[in-house]
């Protein structure tokens, strides 16, 4: 099956900063992957270089077995949906024309039909009508996470979905994109609660410096060893009836 | 509000102001003045239609070219201060229009105008190049600053240099802006731009909403980005800097307009701009009017109508908005 998003020996400059060190990643059709690792690992820069917004010095990326380099706005949009990390909106719109934006290539009607779904989805339904800047960080973190939902791509990208939400609204965010993976989609996502990784994601790629370093199911990447050598941590995944939970502690100098 | 209804609402507005407009001036003119001005050749009918007509439709083309300049560079640039001016094309063609004017071409017809229009479509056209390459509002607006203070110290230049007091006092007329004794040809010349410029705008006006969540995720929305905000910047250029041609510098109605409209027109940057570009026409008529009505012993230029009555409108308006931010 042709990967929705390919990118190997991946390397990037952003500014003076060697961001991208040669970094690889693969998402399938019908899986969740995270993507983790510390602060300024490159997470963010990985992705959006997957999606050509940032340019590659080395390597390649394919979103849909294609070169991302050589595809026209609207062909990329109709192979990927993307949530940036960046959650400022600059004007007060409707929540609903928000939601509305990630089906914009759709006709009106459908295009909010698709928007009022994806609002129900996330809890936002009755705040529809509301003015998107009136809303707190977190429902408008929702809001926006709707507009991914809403677009058609079979790819969806995001970035910290569960950045500023309420830990029912983490585990909901997760829970629709593996429903999203079920129906078919492939998807990649940011996280850095290793624990919501580890349950909600089918395959961990953990990088550090703009390398990949791990690559596997949750217990073959977050290793003891990975988890000290990345993140510094002192600590393992252990198994609840929950599920499994990062059980760690800064390792000791 | 429904858009038609604003539309229709300022339309009217417009149309109110603009036969106004026709109606007062210096002269009176009576019942029997209106019949006469609309027979050929009477000297009522020249001062309508050829004295207060172009000159009524000069402040309203300017105005709209204005508030929908002023609409688009806000919606661009996310920016609710942004202005025609912000991006350096005003100053840039009254640097035009000062360097033509201490050459000596303003004895020739339009020589003034096109020299204006020639500069704004240059500091455009750099502009339109700087936002192909740059996607952040925040680097444009800086260019922007950078050119309009680079055009701003070399029209000082020219003031400093000028040989003669005239040159400096036609200088300054100019930059103060007036539709006074404007003609018919003046308008002419302006209208290709400024057809052009409204078309670029209407144009880019579906990349601006999806601009407000910023230039990534307007970048992987399908649409074609770049040339839209390529668009965006060369059609307000197009539309200032016609404006200024036509009118000489005029602050204020392009920062002015959208705000005005914001409040009945929504928040989607795509549907104040008509709204915008009838308010804008509106309000400089209005001036205008106000101009030739308040009695000074010289005629009161229109840029310094537009702000003396603009900004503490402006101010009232952002009063209110504050409030209600405040919940």
């Amino acid at each position: 099956m042709t990967p929705a998003l390919e990118i190997s020996g991946a390397r990037a400059r952003l500014g003076r900063v060697e961001a991208l060190t040669g970094a690889s990643l693969c998402v399938r059709p019908g899986e969740v992957v995270g993507l983790v690792g510390p602060n300024g690992a490159g997470k963010s820069t990985l992705l959006r270089a997957a999606l050509g917004l940032v340019r590659l010095q080395a390597g390649a990326a394919r979103l849909g077995g294609r070169d991302v380099a050589g595809l026209s706005d609207l062909q990329r949009a109709a192979l990927a949906g993307y949530l940036p990390q960046e959650r400022r909106v600059g004007w007060n719109l409707p929540a609903w024309r928000i939601a509305a934006l990630g089906a914009a290539n759709r006709p009106p009607r459908p295009a909010r039909e698709a928007a009022m779904q994806a609002l129900a989805r996330v809890g936002m339904a009755d705040a529809a009508g509301r003015g998107v800047l009136d809303l707190s960080g977190g429902e408008r973190a929702r809001v926006l996470f709707a507009r991914l939902l809403a677009t058609a791509a079979p790819l969806l990208a995001a970035d910290e979905p569960a950045a500023g939400l309420d830990p029912d609204s983490q585990f909901l965010a997760l829970e629709l994109l593996r429903e999203e993976a079920r129906a078919g989609r492939a998807v990649i996502v940011t996280l850095h609660d290793l624990t919501l990784a580890a349950r909600a994601c089918d395959r961990i790629v953990v990088i550090a410096r703009g390398a990949t370093i791990a690559d596997g199911t949750p217990r073959e990447a977050l290793t003891p060893a990975v988890l000290a050598q990345v993140f510094g941590l002192d600590g393992e995944l252990i198994d609840t009836a929950a599920g499994p939970v990062l059980a760690a502690r800064r390792a000791p100098a | 509000m429904n858009a038609l209804r604003l539309n229709g609402l300022l339309a009217a507005g417009l149309v109110l102001l603009a036969l106004l407009g026709l109606a007062l001036g210096e002269v009176a003119l009576g019942a029997d003045g209106w019949r006469l001005a609309l027979q050929p050749d009477t000297p009522q009918a020249q001062i309508v239609w050829e004295i207060r007509a172009p000159r009524v439709a000069a402040a309203a083309a300017v105005g709209a070219a204005l508030g929908l300049a002023g609409a688009v560079m806000q919606g661009l640039l996310r920016n609710p201060l942004a202005d025609p001016g912000v991006l350096g094309v005003s100053a840039g063609a009254g640097l035009g229009a000062a360097l033509a004017i201490s050459a000596g071409l303003a004895a020739a017809p339009g020589g003034v105008e096109a020299a204006a229009l020639a500069a704004a479509l240059l500091a455009g056209g750099v502009l339109t190049a700087l936002a192909a390459r740059f996607r952040e509002p925040e680097t444009l607006i800086l260019f922007g600053v950078a050119l309009s203070a680079f055009a701003g110290a070399l029209t000082s230049l020219v003031f400093n240099l000028s040989p003669s007091p005239i040159a400096t006092t036609e200088i300054l007329g100019w930059l103060l802006g007036s539709v006074a004794n404007r003609d018919w040809g003046d308008l002419a010349r302006a209208a290709l731009p400024m057809a052009a410029g409204a078309g670029l705008c209407a144009y880019a006006a579906r990349g601006l909403v999806m601009l407000t969540l910023g230039e990534e995720t307007a970048a992987l929305s399908g649409l074609p980005m770049a040339r839209l905000r390529a668009a965006a910047v060369a059609g307000a250029a197009l539309l200032t800097g016609a404006a200024v041609a036509v009118a000489g510098v005029i602050g204020f109605v392009g920062l002015a307009a959208p705000h005005l409209v914001r409040a009945a027109a929504g928040a989607d940057p795509a549907r104040t701009l008509a709204p915008s570009a009838l308010a804008g026409a509106a309000l400089l008529v209005a001036a205008d009017l106000a101009g030739r009505l308040i009695p000074t012993e010289q005629e009161l230029k229109l840029g310094v109508v537009t702000a003396l009555f603009g900004a503490p409108l402006f101010a009232m308006i952002a009063w209110r908005a504050a409030r209600s931010w405040r919940g």
